[in-house]
């Protein structure tokens, strides 16, 4: 599934980080990278964006960023 | 000299992670202080100090990856890789990492080793990883890197003198070597392009990954056309593979990361950190809005409620200071001349009236010190994210306008961190309109003169509130002008959004102290200089010309008065009525007076008088101004029987009283409203407008800030106060 998809509380191991343009290499230096862990911690307020958790610290992004992500759960 | 200290200097970087601690340990390493704070992209420029004989040390703006996306990010590799102000790289690199954040720390450092420069690992925040149940061998992890590790405390000065000697005893040591390799068919195309393009490998591994990044655009501009032919056909190639180049780079470095560490760093399970359980309230859906709205709100009414007391000051206060240099006058020839005006009317009302808001400036930098410090500032980013995209921009653009609140200067300057560069521009334009805190002198006046000393609801200040109205004015017109900005002439898609939340942390006396030090030195300074001499030119325009003549005339009426027989009552009441009218006369045929009376027709209809149109128009180079200006103003006339108590009435009470021509009162509601807002809006820093251009690298931007502020500023004091007349 997609890691835009989660609610908070599910995570999984990533299979694949599609890695295009900017924002997607800074995913993958971040370390969202094919075999780790992550998991949904929260959601903002108003919906958007989500915060996780990958290799011990937090980092928030959008929905629409997070689904360039897919996870297995 | 001996020739060995004249040798070139040594220069070390400072380069690592944003909000890893690199100013912490580049201020300990050189006892310089530079600014501090627990978010990310407090550092945005380059900043050099010396650490010992002949070595200089350079601290940087924070990155993630020599992948540079943002202008900050840019600058520190840029000055890694010697491509910045034609300095070559650094003879010696020191990578800060963030120990309890060991991974992803090391993945910029695998890829500053690859530089060809020695490079020193210094392990900051052990204390943190301690906290997380986290200990790191940093031997072992020296082992395993092939470089030095030194462990260190930056905020406590730990390990600090251990790194100082590290540095100096590899000076001169090999190039970092990598151990790691990339997987095929990765390796083989930067080898490639090493060739083709005659590059060293990480340059050629960095043009190859950062599809139209720096290194890209330099090796076109060198080599040509041909350049980035070989590029994209080299990408094209490891497509059809399946991976983009950034994959290939992220899950090789990650991968040897992983293996390299593993021994060295022991994790034991610890109960949910206190990070967790703030943030459950500080970022849940209700609560969380409501603790930021709550908290902004509280702050500016906070800094309201202590404006009272300060303005009783100023009415005490500065009248005596007044009083005491007219007494020092007294008796001597210059008595009732030019120096005494210049002293008492000058400069002691105008400088001194707008020193005594610095109260309330220590307590706004406080409060934004510590938001900054304890790590509420990344929360808040990401609360506002959402709101921040309904106008085009990002969660990104936060802390640059919040940073305004206390001054426009740094909150443009942080908009470096955006990397889109229509964004930040948007940003950079919209960020002057949030109230900083030379508008506090404006609104507290205001407002305590003119709101009625209401309580809403038995407890909140009417006056705060609208003190508070004005903060929050600033924050609506902001987000009203992003929006058409980002739907107009800088039309461009929402920008993404991707930032690391830092853990909370208990507030540093020494950077909450320093932050707020620096405000008020920087006040101070600003109140000695550029309003110090504005208060001089301002109270020449309204002393002179003097018009002997007229003051004959009244000298004429006054001992006409005299002569007649009238009781004692009546003749002082005849002798103040006079009085008021020569000060009249006299400021009216000042120059002051004669350039507001001409320009009476443009303030009319925003309700203010030559003299508050005046005071405005002074207010342009720096807006506290006006209340110098404001205080000179209503002063000058004074300067017939200063030993008078009457005559030193408080600047307030005298603007209350003061009349137009027909007899009705200039200041009201409508009428202080309409300033307030006015002054809200409009851009009167020259110190911002000079930041504009410098940031932006063009007149033209500094220009429409400044034109399209105060074009607005004069459009909604002009419906404040019609609207205002009407209702109030
Ligand atoms: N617990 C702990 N906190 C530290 C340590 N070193 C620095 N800090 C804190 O970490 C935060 C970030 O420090 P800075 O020195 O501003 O970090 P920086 O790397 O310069 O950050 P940017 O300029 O934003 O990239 C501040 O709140 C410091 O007080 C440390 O060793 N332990
Ligand atoms: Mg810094």
């Amino acid at each position: 599934m997609l890691l835009s998809e989660c609610q908070p509380g599910q995570g999984g191991v990533v299979t694949r980080t599609a890695g295009d343009g900017p924002i997607g290499q800074r995913l993958l230096e971040m370390g969202l990278i094919e075999g780790a862990r992550i998991q949904v911690i929260r959601v903002a307020p108003l919906g958007d964006p989500i915060e996780i958790k990958v290799g011990g610290y937090a980092l928030s992004l959008r929905r629409s960023e997070a689904a360039g992500v897919e996870i297995q759960p | 000299m001996s020739s060995t200290t004249q040798a070139r200097v040594r220069r070390v970087a400072l380069i690592g992670n944003p909000n890893t601690g690199k100013t912490t340990l580049f201020n300990a390493l050189t006892g310089l202080s530079q600014r501090v704070g627990n978010y990310p992209g407090v550092t945005v420029e380059k900043k050099v100090g010396r650490m010992s004989e002949g070595v200089e040390v350079l601290d940087l703006p924070g990155t993630y990856s020599l992948a540079a996306h943002s202008p900050d990010e840019m600058v520190a590799v840029r000055v890694l890789l010697g491509e910045q102000d034609g300095e070559p790289r650094p003879d010696l690199v020191v990578v800060i990492v963030d120990a309890s954040n060991l991974e992803r720390n090391l993945y910029l450092v695998t890829q500053v080793m690859e530089v060809g420069r020695p490079v020193v690992v210094a392990l900051n925040m052990t204390d943190m990883a301690a906290k997380a149940g986290m200990s790191v061998d940093p031997a072992g992890l020296s082992r395993s890197l092939g470089i030095p590790v030194v462990p260190l405390v930056a905020a406590r000065g730990e390990g600090i003198e251990d790194l100082r000697a590290a540095i100096q005893s590899h000076l001169d040591a090999a190039p970092a070597q990598p151990a790691w390799t990339f997987p095929e068919p990765f390796a083989r195309e930067v080898e490639g392009l090493e060739r083709e393009l005659g590059q060293e490998r990480c340059m050629a591994l960095r043009a190859l990954v950062d599809a139209g990044g720096t290194v890209e655009l330099d090796l076109v501009a060198s080599r040509g056309e041909k350049a980035r032919q070989a590029l994209s056909e080299a990408r094209e190639r490891l497509r059809v593979s399946g991976k983009v180049p950034a994959a290939y780079e992220a899950q090789a470095r990650y991968g040897w990361i992983a293996q390299a560490v593993a021994p060295h760093v022991s994790r034991r399970a610890v109960g949910a950190s206190l990070t967790d359980r703030l943030d459950r309230v500080l970022t849940h859906r209700l609560a969380g809005s409501l603790v930021f709205l709550a908290l902004m709100t509280a702050v500016f009414m906070l800094i309201f409620e202590w404006a009272g007391p300060v303005m009783d000051w100023i009415d005490g206060g500065f009248g005596t200071l007044g009083e005491a240099v007219s007494g020092a006058f007294a008796d001597t020839r210059w008595a009732g001349g030019a120096l005494e005006s210049l002293l008492v009317d000058g400069i002691v009302a105008g400088v001194g009236g707008v020193l005594i808001f610095l109260p309330q400036i220590v307590f706004l930098f406080l409060f934004i010190a510590l938001l900054e410090d304890c790590g509420y500032m990344a929360r808040a980013a990401f609360l506002m994210d959402r709101v921040l995209r309904f106008c085009g921009l990002s969660g990104h653009s936060f802390i640059p306008l919040m940073s305004s609140f206390a001054c426009a200067i740094p909150g443009v300057m942080s908009a470096r961190t955006i990397s889109n560069s229509r964004d930040r521009l948007v940003t950079i334009l919209v960020a002057p309109l949030m109230s900083c805190s030379a508008r506090i002198p404006v609104y507290a006046l205001m407002a305590v003169a003119f709101v009625p000393d209401l309580r809403v609801g038995g407890v909140l200040s009417l006056q705060g509130l609208v003190f508070t109205g004005m903060y929050f004015l600033g924050i609506v017109t902001a987000i009203g002008a992003a929006f058409l900005f980002k739907h107009t002439i800088l039309k461009g898609p929402t920008p993404p959004f991707v930032m690391e939340l830092p853990p909370y942390q208990r507030p540093r006396l020494r950077n909450i102290g320093l932050r707020v030090w620096d405000a008020v030195r920087a006040f101070v300074i600003r109140a000695g200089t550029i309003i110090l001499a504005i208060s001089v030119v301002i109270w020449a325009l309204s002393y002179y010309p003097r018009g002997e003549d007229l003051r004959e005339q009244f000298q004429a009426e006054r001992e006409a008065l005299e002569a007649r027989e009238l009781s004692e009552d009546d003749r002082t009441a005849e002798l103040e009525a006079l009085d008021r009218r020569e000060r009249g006369a006299l400021a009216r045929q000042s120059w002051f007076g004669r350039i507001g009376h001409a320009l009476e027709p443009a303030f009319k209809p925003l309700g203010w008088d030559w003299r508050i149109g005046m005071a405005a128009l002074a207010s342009f180079p720096a807006r506290e101004v006006i209340v110098a200006t404001l205080g000179i103003i209503y002063d000058v006339g004074d300067d017939v029987d200063v030993d008078d108590e009457e005559s030193r009435k408080p600047l307030i009470e005298r603007m209350q009283a003061s009349e137009w021509p027909d007899g009705k009162r200039v200041f009201n509601l409508p009428v202080a409203l309409s300033i307030m807002v006015f002054f809200a809006l409009c851009c009167q820093c020259g110190a911002t407008v000079a930041t504009i251009k410098r940031e932006t690298n063009s007149w033209k931007w500094a220009g429409f800030t400044f034109f399209y502020m105060t074009a607005l500023a004069y459009l909604a004091s002009f419906v404040t106060y019609q609207v205002g007349r009407l209702w109030l």
